[in-house]
């Protein structure tokens, strides 16, 4: 049974979307009008401009309302997703134990060009982040941040050193695609020095999902609204599936 | 009038903790030097450009004089024993060794005083400069107008120089006053400063003394047109600390970021090359009249914002009295503070006000640096937009010299022509509707703001005194610091400080010192 869908505004498929982007034309009725057509162009109908914003230097904002006649049918999506249950952290600690009977040892790190910590202090750093703690406060794990812009062979190296069960690789900057390039680059070492099958590669960030994580060789993905309770649950289970 | 009932005995106790920290390092600032502190001079001796493959040529010098031994005397005095004996300028001394033509070492000792006498010329000749380009500032200023407060500080980060020319022009035409060129993210741990314009860089542009020069011309010409003067930022930190600040003094940047901590605990650079780094690098802002400033946002964005609140308090105190050692005036501390406690908790904005008030209280002439929320900014960017509504309030309300405007899209992008445009118009409405309305209002004197703002600079004396008597260096190997440990001989740049000879000679430390009253 297929199930078809439609923004919604205030009545059920009206298809009512909002609007708001820049375009280099002059804040009056002709630059307006360029505005109307644009969306009308990008197959949108009832095209309402409802401010324009001078923003200088030749450039206005546009804020719209338009109807969309695009649908989707939510029967027919596949996606992918972390699958593994997410416990709090004294259930993964004692699932851990029950299961595996040891520590497990993740190595993190903010890879190459990027030095914002963020993301992988809120995972690992004791402190965690929004009344999550991190993985150091987990009895479980064994965490070892190194920080930012550590180059993917120091991150590879210290995971051989410590025999890793899973390495995390934060990437927080993402312009020009910078993430996907550091990523990338990680993993292709990962495998000349094989290394890949002998621990799980997570990465995470504001613009990872699990699918792209996927497509790129890791063994799953954390974006937006992560945290630790999430990653540590999935190395835990995952692991102790594989049964090491 | 709103105003705190601060304990003036934890202040005074807080600031002679502060002094008893900072003081314990003269052996460091006088019997030390490091490579940055070196490629500084030789940028303000006039040396520039890079070799082909982009060693900058002051690094070029740096290298051959450190692999012959020879850089305890310091740069200057070779370089200028070169130009002496060949009858070159100091640019042409460095495209000779770059060349692989001359070895500085190589040739005979002028006498001591024609070195000097060369040195000093060169030095005055910089130092004129420096101080013509502070004094059009001045000139600017004076017939524009002063800065309005809180100042609006807009960032731009499209990693071309020339892309953000166009973006700071327009933030400028929505009421920016302040535009901040973002550096590209691995700039901090590069051990020299590229040459030239940029155009690829990644979460920023590369901080180079052509790209600060492409954008004060064009901040120069947008200031004209719309007749207030646009100030200049960028980051003097990192590994080259005092070369940045050489080169924005130069080139008529009008404040720096400039922590006397940041590096050793967010980027892992050696303590002792940054304090040495720092001391030099501020000296030179002093000098050019440019207005510092501090990354205490950052204590609040690795830990929690009201447990951690002191340690805010602690960094300022030691960014303050560092500074007044490099001769840096009050007028000219943007000290920093941060909005950043979690908004699902009960009074949060209590708790802000309390804190942005102590900064302000503490610092009365310093134009203290107000930083956004970005740790709890979201994806949603409407509830983001709300966030910094309330943070543009505080601002206002407690008068601010900074606001480091927030955007709606912090954590998604490098903001977007219209995300800045949005955040300027949020903090014009906000400072316009409660603009007077501080001075109709008053705490009460056991209100909790007063309380809880008495109570951080409570733990932030306590802090201090704690750390005055293990030492700054030992408190950092504990992790008393944002929680992380940093050994005074680990981490990055300790094999660029060195010990000087009794002959060392820095013609431009000297002279400011002498002219800043040190």
């Amino acid at each position: 049974m297929s199930k078809i869908v439609k923004p919604y505004g205030d009545t059920l498929n009206d298809g009512k979307v909002q609007l708001s982007f820049a375009l280099p034309v002059s804040p009056d009725a002709h630059g307006k009008e360029a505005a109307r057509v644009l969306i009308l162009n990008m197959g949108f109908s009832e095209v309402e401009i409802t401010c324009l914003r001078d923003l200088g230097e030749g450039f206005t904002h546009f804020i719209a309302y338009a109807v969309t006649p695009a649908s989707v049918d939510t029967t027919k999506l596949k996606v992918k997703v972390v699958e593994t249950p997410v416990m709090d952290m004294e259930t993964t600690d004692e699932y851990v134990s029950e299961h595996l009977g040891r520590t497990i040892t993740v190595v993190g790190a903010c890879i190459e060009s990027d030095a914002h910590t963020v993301g992988i202090d809120a995972i690992m750093n004791m402190k965690g982040y929004n009344h999550r703690y991190g993985l150091e406060r987990y009895h479980s794990f064994n965490a070892i941040n190194m920080g930012a812009q550590v180059p993917s062979e120091e991150l590879l190296a210290k995971a051989r050193e410590v025999s890793a069960d899973a390495i995390l690789v934060s990437q927080v900057v993402t312009q020009k695609n910078i993430h996907i390039q550091n990523l990338t680059r990680l993993i292709e070492l990962a495998e000349a020095e094989g290394l890949r099958d002998k621990m799980l590669f997570i990465c995470g960030g504001p613009r990872i999902t699990h699918e792209l994580a996927i497509e790129l060789g890791y063994d799953a993905g954390f974006g937006t609204g992560s945290y630790s309770t999430d990653v540590a649950s999935y190395i835990a289970v995952t692991l102790s599936k594989q049964g090491k | 009038m709103l105003k705190l009932d601060l304990d003036q005995n934890l202040v005074q106790r807080a600031r002679a903790a502060a002094g008893r920290i900072t003081g314990g390092f003269q052996w460091l600032f006088d019997g030390y030097s490091s490579y940055t502190i070196e490629r500084t001079v030789l940028r303000l001796m006039g040396i520039d450009g890079a070799q082909e493959g982009g060693r900058p040529l002051p690094n070029v010098i740096i290298d051959h004089l450190s692999s012959q031994k020879a850089m305890r005397k310091g740069a200057a005095v070779w370089v200028a024993n070169a130009m002496l004996a060949r009858n070159f300028s100091a640019q042409e001394v460095a495209e000779a060794v770059a060349s692989g033509e001359l070895d500085l070492t190589a040739l005979p000792m002028a006498p001591a005083d024609k070195i000097y006498t060369c040195l000093n010329d060169l030095a005055a000749k910089m130092l004129d400069h420096i101080k013509a380009q502070a004094q059009k500032r001045s000139t600017m200023f004076d017939r524009y107008g002063a800065r309005r407060t809180p100042a609006i500080y807009v960032i731009v980060a499209t990693g071309n120089i020339y892309e953000d020319v166009t973006q700071a022009k327009a933030a400028a035409h929505s009421g920016a006053d302040i535009i901040a060129v973002i550096r590209s993210t691995a700039q901090s741990l590069l051990d020299y400063v590229p040459y030239g314009a940029t155009t690829v860089g990644f979460g920023g542009t590369y901080a180079t003394q052509e790209n600060f020069r492409i954008m004060r011309k064009a901040l120069d010409e947008v200031s004209e047109e719309l007749g207030r003067y646009i100030s200049l930022t960028n980051y003097a930190s990192g590994l080259c600390m005092p070369e940045i600040a050489a080169m924005g003094a130069m080139e008529r940047l009008d404040l720096m970021l400039n922590d006397a901590m940041y590096g050793i605990l967010f980027r892992d650079i050696n303590p002792k090359r940054t304090l040495l780094d720092q001391y030099f690098a501020r000296m030179i802002n002093a000098y050019a009249g440019i207005e510092i400033q501090t990354g205490e946002d950052n204590y609040l964005t690795t830990s929690d914002a009201i447990e951690k609140a002191y340690t805010v308090t602690a960094s300022q105190l030691l960014n303050e009295s560092f500074a007044l050692l490099s001769g840096v005036k009050p007028a000219k501390m943007g000290l920093g503070h941060a909005y950043e406690i979690n908004p699902e908790i009960e009074n949060s904005f209590s708790y802000e006000l309390a804190h942005a008030m102590l900064t302000r209280e503490l610092f009365p002439e310093a134009p203290v640096k107000y930083m956004p929320p970005t740790k709890f900014a979201s994806g949603n960017i409407f509830k983001t937009h709300l966030m910094d509504a309330m943070f543009n309030f505080v601002g206002q309300l407690t008068g601010q010299g900074v606001q480091l405007l927030g955007m709606m899209t912090e954590a998604i992008h490098t903001p977007h022509l219209v995300d800045r445009s949005l955040a300027i118009e949020n903090a014009q409405y906000i400072f316009t509707a409660v603009k007077d309305l501080a001075e109709n209002l008053e705490l009460r004197p056991d209100s909790f703001i007063n309380r809880r703002a008495n109570s951080v600079l409570q733990e932030a004396t306590e802090f201090l005194e704690r750390v005055a008597d293990e030492g700054l260096f030992q408190a950092m190997a504990l992790g008393e610091f944002a929680e992380i440990r940093r050994p005074e001989n680990g981490g990055k740049g300790l094999d660029g400080v060195f010990e000087r000879d009794q002959d060392y000679y820095n013609p431009f430390m000297d002279r400011i010192k002498e002219e800043l009253g040190l």
